[in-house]
């Protein structure tokens, strides 16, 4: 049987579809805009689409993400600390520290052997620790967030940037631009700023390897080189990274990993007949 | 006649006062800050100095002050933009015992002696929030001029609250309330008493003394007024040139210089 978990982020909405076996059979990624119910209506359907497969086939829903009470057609939503947990532990079961670095927050969390959340910290008062500030960064200087990655690509040394706060940056960044600083070197700074609050809130959780790093920012390869010098740790030894096109996903696999697990409770209580026929009666394109 | 000058460079504007011995002002100019600050310091001095029809030779003393008062490279010396907004205040309104400054990136809050002395000042050095920025973040989100959103705020029915402190996440929450069908004026409101509520914050901090003097460029917000007089519960002195008061300030120390020059230097028996 097929689940689905659906991540409505502050920036991006991301629905996967799992099949029993916990293997993806379709993704996608949306903006989130204002209308959260409607992103993640339509992360789901592109998801369905890709995975060719029709509403009916899936038997199980879960959200997470800080819209998850926005999404209609649920069966039930988790908070993202435990969907990131989730999925963290079931791609590198040796992970105990979770970092998620988010477009509009930040989540540092501590897992046990088990995969359960034993401590988490978050940032989503402050733009300065989220990829708001790499956003604003780029902006600043004229670029769009897409092309951030291969701007950073050619940097040679970090511009030191203060990173106390993303509206004080402006100033930072136009007086090294002035002095002649290359653009690639201000965002590589910026990284390294960002990072910085990255390690701070890894250490309030007494974070430990292995590391899983999650998160659309972890596509860029600086940002996870600037996280593992800033451990004192190796790329590749203690320090795990979904492939690329899964790196964003890390939230949706887990709600979708958890709609597994509640599929075989169902089942083990008797209950999933009547599961799914009341499934079947609350169809996805009710979100309107 | 001589003439003193103060050139007060922040991090949105630049702003420049010409005075005469009377401590008169006679020649001001703003202009945008932009990339190149000790341009924007020049340029606003020399279009001070042409507002007034002055000659620069005729300006006997310079103060910078500002957070870029080190780039006014042609000045003489350089005070702090605490010392020039609590001088520029008590200049104009002589019974001002608190200022609240508001600039385009950061709020102060100041405690004077009853001389213009500065006993005590807080300010916003973490971080843009409940800063004129938070302010023009939200009408760039709602594609409205700065100079219009204190006037549309009063307008408010039902204000929402804003929730958020960071100021870049301002702008979203300002859309996401929009997008949720409220009514410009009433998200607009919320926004200034956001702000408002947070500089008042900071002036508790320094003890709230009658008379309070607001000044900056955000005192130019008729909305702003209005939320800091109803929320504090007094009506706080605002001058129509509010945003020069650091400058004013400045050219006033700039001012007292040039006629301590003059007395012989008893000092130096």
């Amino acid at each position: 049987m097929y689940t689905a978990g659906v991540d409505v982020g502050s920036t991006y909405t991301k629905a996967v579809v799992l099949d029993d076996g916990a293997e993806i059979v379709g993704k996608s990624i949306v903006k989130t805009g204002f209308k959260l119910d409607k992103a993640a209506t339509r992360a789901l359907q592109e998801a369905l689409r890709a995975a060719g497969l029709a509403e009916r086939d899936v038997a199980y829903i879960v959200s997470t993400g800080y819209g998850r009470y926005q999404v209609p057609f649920r069966d039930t939503q988790v908070t993202d600390l435990t969907a990131h947990a989730r999925a963290a532990h079931h791609f590198f079961p040796g992970t105990r520290t979770v970092l998620d670095v988010g477009g509009q927050t930040m989540k540092a969390l501590r897992l046990d052997e088990m995969g359960k959340v034993r401590a988490f910290r978050l940032n989503d008062k402050c733009a300065a620790g989220t990829g708001a500030f790499l956003e604003k960064t780029a902006r600043y200087m004229g670029y769009e967030i897409e092309e951030i990655g291969a701007l950073i690509a050619t940097s040679k040394e970090p511009v030191p940037i203060s990173g106390v706060c993303a509206v004080f940056a402006e100033s930072e960044v136009i007086n090294h631009v002035s002095q002649g600083a290359s653009p690639a070197d201000i965002m590589h700074g910026a990284i390294v700023s960002l990072v910085g609050r990255s390690v701070q809130l890894m250490k309030r959780v007494r974070g430990e390897p292995e590391y899983t790093l999650v998160g659309g920012i972890m596509r860029f390869q600086t940002m996870v080189d600037v996280v593992c010098e800033e451990l004192g740790i190796r790329v590749g030894e203690g320090v795990n990274l979904l492939p690329d096109d899964l790196v964003q996903f890390n939230g949706a696999i887990g709600a979708a990993i958890l709609a597994q697990r509640r599929l075989r409770k169902l089942a083990d209580e008797g209950r999933l007949d009547e599961h799914l026929r009341l499934r079947a009666e609350t169809p996805l394109a009710l979100a309107g | 006649m001589a003439y003193a000058a103060g050139v007060d460079v922040g991090s949105t504007q630049t702003k420049a006062v010409i005075i005469d011995e009377d401590r008169r002002i006679v020649g001001r100019a703003l202009i945008d800050t932009g990339a190149n600050v000790v341009r924007a310091a020049e340029n606003a001095f020399h279009a001070a100095l042409e507002n007034g029809g002055i000659y620069e030779e005729d300006v006997a003393f310079v103060v910078g002050t500002g957070y870029g008062r080190y780039k006014v490279t042609f000045g003489d010396t350089q005070i702090t933009e605490i010392s020039c907004h609590a001088r520029g205040a008590v200049h104009m309104f002589p019974g001002t015992r608190t200022v609240l400054d508001m600039g385009g990136q950061d709020t102060k809050a100041i405690r004077v002696s009853p001389d213009g002395d500065v006993i005590d000042f807080v300010m916003n050095d973490k971080c843009a929030a409940g800063t004129g920025r938070f302010l023009q973040y939200a009408a760039m989100a709602l594609d409205i001029p700065l100079a219009e959103i204190g006037a549309i705020a009063l307008q408010a029915q039902r204000p929402v609250k804003i929730s958020t402190t960071c100021t870049v996440f301002a702008e979203t929450e300002v859309l996401s309330w929009l997008a949720k069908g409220k009514k410009i004026e009433d998200i607009l409101m919320g926004v200034h008493r956001s702000i408002a509520t947070r500089s008042i914050g900071l002036l508790r901090r320094v003890g709230i003394e009658e008379e309070v003097t607001f000044t900056g460029g955000v005192a130019k917000n008729i909305g702003m007024v209005n939320v800091l007089n109803e929320l504090l519960g007094l009506r706080l002195n605002v001058s129509e040139e509010s945003h020069f008061m650091g400058a004013l300030g400045a050219a006033l120390f700039a001012m007292d210089r040039i006629i301590s020059s003059r007395t012989p230097a008893t000092r130096e028996v």
